[in-house]
């Protein structure tokens, strides 16, 4: 048995196939350590998303895994039965996702929506919950517990819910929790106070996150760690320092020169090389057909 | 915020309105015996064809006059609403059963559950209504329960279609996506998650299909395919009426005007019913 601390989340060469047989993720390695914040970053239709759902076991019908494991702290995800690991990962895991105006259920007020986890899943008394999702409130800096607990999901402003959501998502105590773009769908200047929130309640609860974005200024602020994934391929994997420091895939350094600057917006936006691209390109094809040999 | 609450609970004139019809014409119907002037089934030949009580030769206790046979069409129109409400009642709740379960399953579980659902359905719708009521009528015979049965029978595909719909846009929510990793099972959410939000649309359709029941049970009455006994019925006296149009327009046209509003209150009901309870809309 090793000393090293167990990954809290691992996956190794996972790939996805859709029904016409086109890969979009492709042998797709990376791991979470507990604690750790670990970026996923890419352009849209990159995967990002995609890897999210795989992991939380929401993939659309449309998606299928090929290959590769998802382990969550040690247990392989693919060798559970449907029921054991929909108990696995609803105990160990949760999703900040990308867009909280969908993501409440508009009949239900907001307390007994939140609680209603803790209690029919994880069979917490009610009181418990009612003391557990306050606490949380809380933490999120919801000055009025009393009155947001009573309303329905569209009496509140966009951010208001994603700080509810988040809220909901550190409740049960997750090891892992997959934030999918959660600061998209909002406000500029709501989305520095929620990146903050995230950012603070990952520290006090010690959880990992999977973080995914396409944001590179929202990796530099919260990741230790990053995944640079490009047509559902990693193409470079550094701490998040280094990777600022000196990039090495020329994607990468691309993509940062792409990056708007707010000392010189205009001069300094620049598009993805067509050299670079097309590099990519020819990577991915002969990554395919290396593939396609053992599988047909 | 405040001002939002204060228009929520002001008061909706559809509402009040159509609600106060439906109020009227149900406690006369259930109350028929006491609230009815005369005996809707005693003829007196003296009595044949009086007109409504403004035109002369009106005779006072025959409010709106009476039908060829002398028999008083106010008592008549308000026994005939026993059985319309009846029919409205039961036809509507039983085809919202029936379509609305099926259509919740289609549209949430998806596959092959809503292919055969959905064409089940495609079939069904057709057949042409009116004529599929008589032939089922023909078949089951007449009499109260197979007008209601027929009804059920042939309108639950508008709950199917709707509520499928609805389940359908509702599932693909992320907070569908959410409660299925928080580990719910599917039944559940189906029953916890999607079905609060298809119930305003479920009343009002079923709003809707209790006068689209009192419809189809006056063109059933109108054909003499409804109920066999000497019940009056409205469907029945507008088929009297229009024997002696010529003679005795207010025969046909009173029930008319029933018919009319009560199906329109039925409709107007549900839809305020609907913006009235719908979190998002109100």
């Amino acid at each position: 048995m090793s000393l090293a601390v167990k990954p809290c989340l691992d996956i190794r060469s996972l790939s996805a196939v859709l029904a016409n047989g086109q890969r979009v993720l492709r042998s797709v390695s990376l791991s979470v350590q507990p604690g750790e914040v670990r970026a996923l970053v890419g352009e849209s239709g990159a995967g990002k998303t995609m890897i999210g759902k795989a992991v939380l076991g929401v993939l659309p019908s449309s998606v299928r895994i090929v290959e590769g494991d998802m382990l969550l702290e040690g247990e392989d995800l693919g060798k559970l039965q449907p029921k054991a690991r929909r108990t696995l990962i609803g105990a160990r895991t949760a999703l900040i996702p990308q867009d909280p105006l969908t993501a409440l259920n508009p009949s239900r007020r907001i307390g007994p929506q939140m609680t209603d986890r803790l209690v029919r899943i994880l069979g917490w008394s009610g009181q418990r919950a009612d003391a557990r999702i306050r606490q949380l409130l809380d933490e999120v800096q919801i000055r009025e517990p009393d009155r947001v607990l009573k309303c329905y999901p569209h009496e509140l402003s966009g951010g208001m819910r994603q700080r509810v959501l988040i809220a909901a998502a550190f409740a049960a105590e997750p090891r892992l929790i997959v934030a999918d773009e959660p600061t998209t769908a909002l406000d500029v200047t709501v989305q520095k106070q929620i990146l903050r929130l995230i950012a603070q309640l990952q520290r006090d609860h010690g959880t990992a996150i999977l973080f995914v974005t396409h944001d590179l200024g929202v990796v530099a602020k919260i990741s230790q760690k990053v995944s640079v994934l490009y047509a559902g391929k990693v193409v470079e994997e550094a701490e998040t320092a280094d990777l600022f420091a000196a990039p090495q895939h020329p994607y990468t350094r691309a993509l940062m020169a792409a990056t708007p600057r707010y000392t010189d917006p205009l001069a300094s936006l620049k598009p993805v090389d067509e050299a670079v691209l097309a590099g990519l390109a020819s990577e991915i094809a002969a990554a395919d057909q290396a593939w396609r040999r053992p599988h047909g | 915020m405040d001002e939002g609450r204060a228009r929520r609970r002001g008061v909706s004139p559809r509402l009040w309105l159509a609600g106060g019809w439906l109020l009227i014409a149900l406690l006369a119907a259930i109350f028929a015996p006491l609230v009815a002037p005369q005996d809707p089934l005693a003829q007196d030949l003296m009595l044949e064809r009086l007109p409504p009580f403004w035109i002369d030769g009106a005779e006072p206790g025959y409010w709106l006059g009476t039908d060829s046979l002398g028999r008083d069409l106010l008592s008549r129109l308000i026994f005939g609403g026993r059985i319309a409400f009846i029919v409205a009642f039961a036809a509507a709740f039983a085809a919202c059963l029936v379509g609305s379960t099926l259509g919740l399953i289609a549209g949430y579980f998806g596959g092959w559950a809503d292919r055969i659902i959905s064409r089940i359905v495609d079939v069904w719708m057709a057949f042409p209504p009116v004529l599929f009521a008589i032939l089922l009528v023909a078949v089951l015979g007449t009499g109260l329960s197979s007008v209601i049965l027929a009804i059920a029978i042939i309108d639950w595909t508008r709950f199917c279609r709707v509520i499928r719909a609805e389940a359908m846009g509702q599932s693909r929510m992320d907070y569908i996506e959410n409660a299925r990793i928080a580990g719910y099972g599917r039944i559940g959410i189906m029953l916890r998650e999607v079905l609060p939000n298809v119930v305003p649309s479920i009343v009002a359709l079923l709003s809707l299909e209790m006068g689209i029941a009192v419809i189809v049970e006056a063109i059933l009455s109108f054909v003499n395919l409804s109920i066999s006994t000497d019940d009056p019925t409205w469907g029945g006296i507008i088929a009297e009426g229009r024997l002696s149009i010529h003679q005795a327009w207010w025969v046909l046209v009173f029930p008319l005007i029933t018919l009319i509003l009560t199906v329109l209150s039925f409709s107007q009901f549900g839809e305020a019913l609907k913006a009235r309870f719908d979190p998002v809309l109100r």
